[in-house]
């Protein structure tokens, strides 16, 4: 690919969600992390019961993160081809575990506020 | 005095960070100022080629009268073509609007080019107007001459087994109708290719790979016999390809008929016609798919710019294989499917192309010299299945030009190429009809 710069990755990008959702996600994840950090500085500690839920929550970030992968493209397990596959499979295996692992912590500790 | 010195140079740092993040982000590479102008720019054809350029080309001249000329309301992403044949899309998928892409400050012309005069620099169009350019970008692309396959005509694509993916959207729906029938009836399918240059030669084999896929992913790989007619003792133009693609078709079980090109066709009796290095030979056929023989425009072969020593029966544009730049008429380009260059008919090589003729079109008006090079590169995400394709990608040298090289392999089926193709392609293409990539 000629100039794959960072420009060039966001304009990729906008055009496969639309301008509109692909921002609206970006903001989201900036909110959440900001959030995730929020809470982290305001509590001063990790709270240890609330990590576990996210911690349990995470194969289920998992693979519904792969299983989104699949449902909007024509392809499934057995297409994988090759190690950079199998590497791609658990990128976006990660991406969900730690995403839902964030939101799910971040949730909590703004709902229950500062008791746990 | 320590905070105080501290203080200003903090703030330098995080302003200089901050707009350094600012550039990186959102400015990209930084481009000269836009040169002060009052050429008349004409672009022939607001395809992949010519909205590509124009979007970039108004951010490079200032004052310029820019005017591109199209006959088609509608854009279409010709690479998803594929997908629609194999029932993956709908046709809906590869249309758009020509007007969404064009930048404002142009002038837009919607009819065909009927004439070229290089002398006097003039473009006519099938309306009747006179445009003259003092430089001329002719990016029409080609057309596909489904005449010289006697007896066939597109009203036969969908039924009779005929197939005609390349006709565009409707009809690739329609190839996608007697497609499907030939995936679950079985029988003799032939997998056609013209013997002339072509647009995106990888098509022709994903559209039998894909086939191939559907019928046995339905249970049906014991009904059908795939036969691929290769117009030369190739299946690819790349020799490394091709021999890859010839154990695959052997994994496959689809033989290639060597030398194969097709002549004509008997719709009733459904038999097709091959020319043969051995004389005609006739085949039976329960699915065919035709790609008829591919030339320059009419307007291009007749304003005598094109090759007179080469591709005599195609007509593409007599250019500098390096900067696209007409080699007699140094104030015309052509980009894209028209250029008499060997290999880069693909969307892929235009995004390539582009920049290449930007420079030299730029320097030429600014009265430089442009620098840029273009090198061959041509690419092809080569669907083997519905999940898994070789993103190949290579030069004027037949070398392979990974993009991704130890990461993405070239000559493996896999996910991630698919996933290229799928996903990530169409918004490439988007990205680039807009200037951006
Ligand atoms: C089935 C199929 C699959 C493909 N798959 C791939 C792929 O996987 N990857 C890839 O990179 N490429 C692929 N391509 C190739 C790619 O679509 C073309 O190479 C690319 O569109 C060429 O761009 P262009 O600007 O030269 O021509 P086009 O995009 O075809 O545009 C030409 C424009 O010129 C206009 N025009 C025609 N005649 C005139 C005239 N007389 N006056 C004014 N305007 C005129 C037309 O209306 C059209 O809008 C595929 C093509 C097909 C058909």
């Amino acid at each position: 690919m000629k100039d794959l710069t960072f420009t060039t990755l966001i304009a990729v990008f906008e055009e496969i969600f639309g301008r509109g959702l692909f921002w609206a996600m970006v903001v989201a994840a900036v909110v959440i992390t900001a959030a995730y950090l929020y809470v982290l500085v305001r509590d001063r500690s990790m709270s240890m019961r609330k990590f576990l839920l996210a911690q349990l929550s995470m194969p289920l970030g998992a693979i519904a993160a792969v299983l989104f992968v699949q449902l909007i493209t024509n392809s499934g397990f057995s297409d994988i081809g090759g190690p950079i596959d199998l590497i791609v499979l658990l990128g976006v295996a990660s991406l969900g575990a730690v995403g839902i692992a964030v939101l799910v912590y971040t949730l909590q500790s703004l709902i229950r506020s500062r008791t746990g | 005095m320590t905070q105080s010195a501290f203080a200003p140079s903090r703030r330098i740092f995080l302003g200089l960070a901050a707009s350094g993040m600012a550039a990186a982000a959102w400015s990209g590479p930084v481009r000269a100022a836009p040169v002060k102008t009052s050429a008349r720019v004409v672009i022939i054809g607001a395809g992949a080629g010519g909205t590509a350029l124009v979007n970039r080309l108004i951010d490079r001249l200032d004052g310029a009268s820019i005017t591109i000329i199209d006959p088609s309301e509608k854009h279409l992403y010709q690479p998803g073509l594929s997908l629609v044949a194999a029932g993956l899309k709908p046709a809906s998928y590869t249309e758009s609007r020509t007007t969404d892409w064009l930048p404002g400050g142009i002038t837009y012309i919607n009819k065909a080019a009927a004439g070229i005069d290089p002398e006097t620099r003039r473009v006519t169009t099938s309306g009747g107007q006179a445009v003259d350019y003092d430089f001329l970008v002719v990016a029409p692309g080609l057309v596909l001459d489904h005449d010289a396959i006697e007896g066939f005509s597109l009203d036969l694509v969908g039924s009779n087994g005929i197939g005609a993916l390349y006709a565009g959207p409707e009809y690739a729906a329609r190839t996608w109708q007697a497609a499907s029938k030939y995936t679950e009836e079985g029988g003799v399918g032939i997998f056609t290719r013209p013997a002339t240059e072509m647009k995106c030669a990888g098509a022709p084999l994903k559209h039998t790979f894909l086939i191939d896929d559907i019928a046995r992913t339905a249970g049906n790989a014991g009904k059908t016999e795939i036969i691929y007619a290769a117009n030369n003792q190739s299946l690819f133009g790349v020799p490394i390809v091709s021999e890859k693609v010839r154990m695959l078709f052997e994994n496959r079980g689809i033989t290639p008929a060597y030398s194969h090109v097709l002549k004509s066709i008997e719709p009733g009796s459904q038999r097709a016609t091959f020319a043969t290095p051995d004389g005609d030979t006739e085949l039976e056929y329960d699915y065919l798919h035709v790609i008829p023989p591919q030339r320059a425009p009419d307007v291009i072969r007749q304003s005598g710019l094109s090759w007179a020593d080469k591709w005599t029966d195609q007509g593409w544009v007599e250019v500098d294989r390096q900067t696209l730049r007409h080699l007699r008429y140094p104030e015309i380009f052509a980009l894209g499917d028209v250029a008499g260059v060997p290999k880069g008919k693909t969307a892929a090589s235009v995004k390539w192309q582009v920049p290449v003729v930007e420079d030299h079109l730029v320097a030429a008006i600014a009265g430089t010299e442009g620098t840029a090079t273009y090198n061959g590169y041509t690419s092809c995400p080569l669907i083997t299945r519905v999940g898994r394709a070789m993103l190949i990608e290579f030069d004027y040298q037949n070398n392979l030009t990974p993009s991704f090289p130890g990461i993405i392999a070239p000559m493996e089926e896999l996910w991630i190429s698919w996933l290229m193709k799928e996903v990530a392609l169409k918004a490439t293409y988007n990205a680039m009809l807009r200037g951006k990539a």
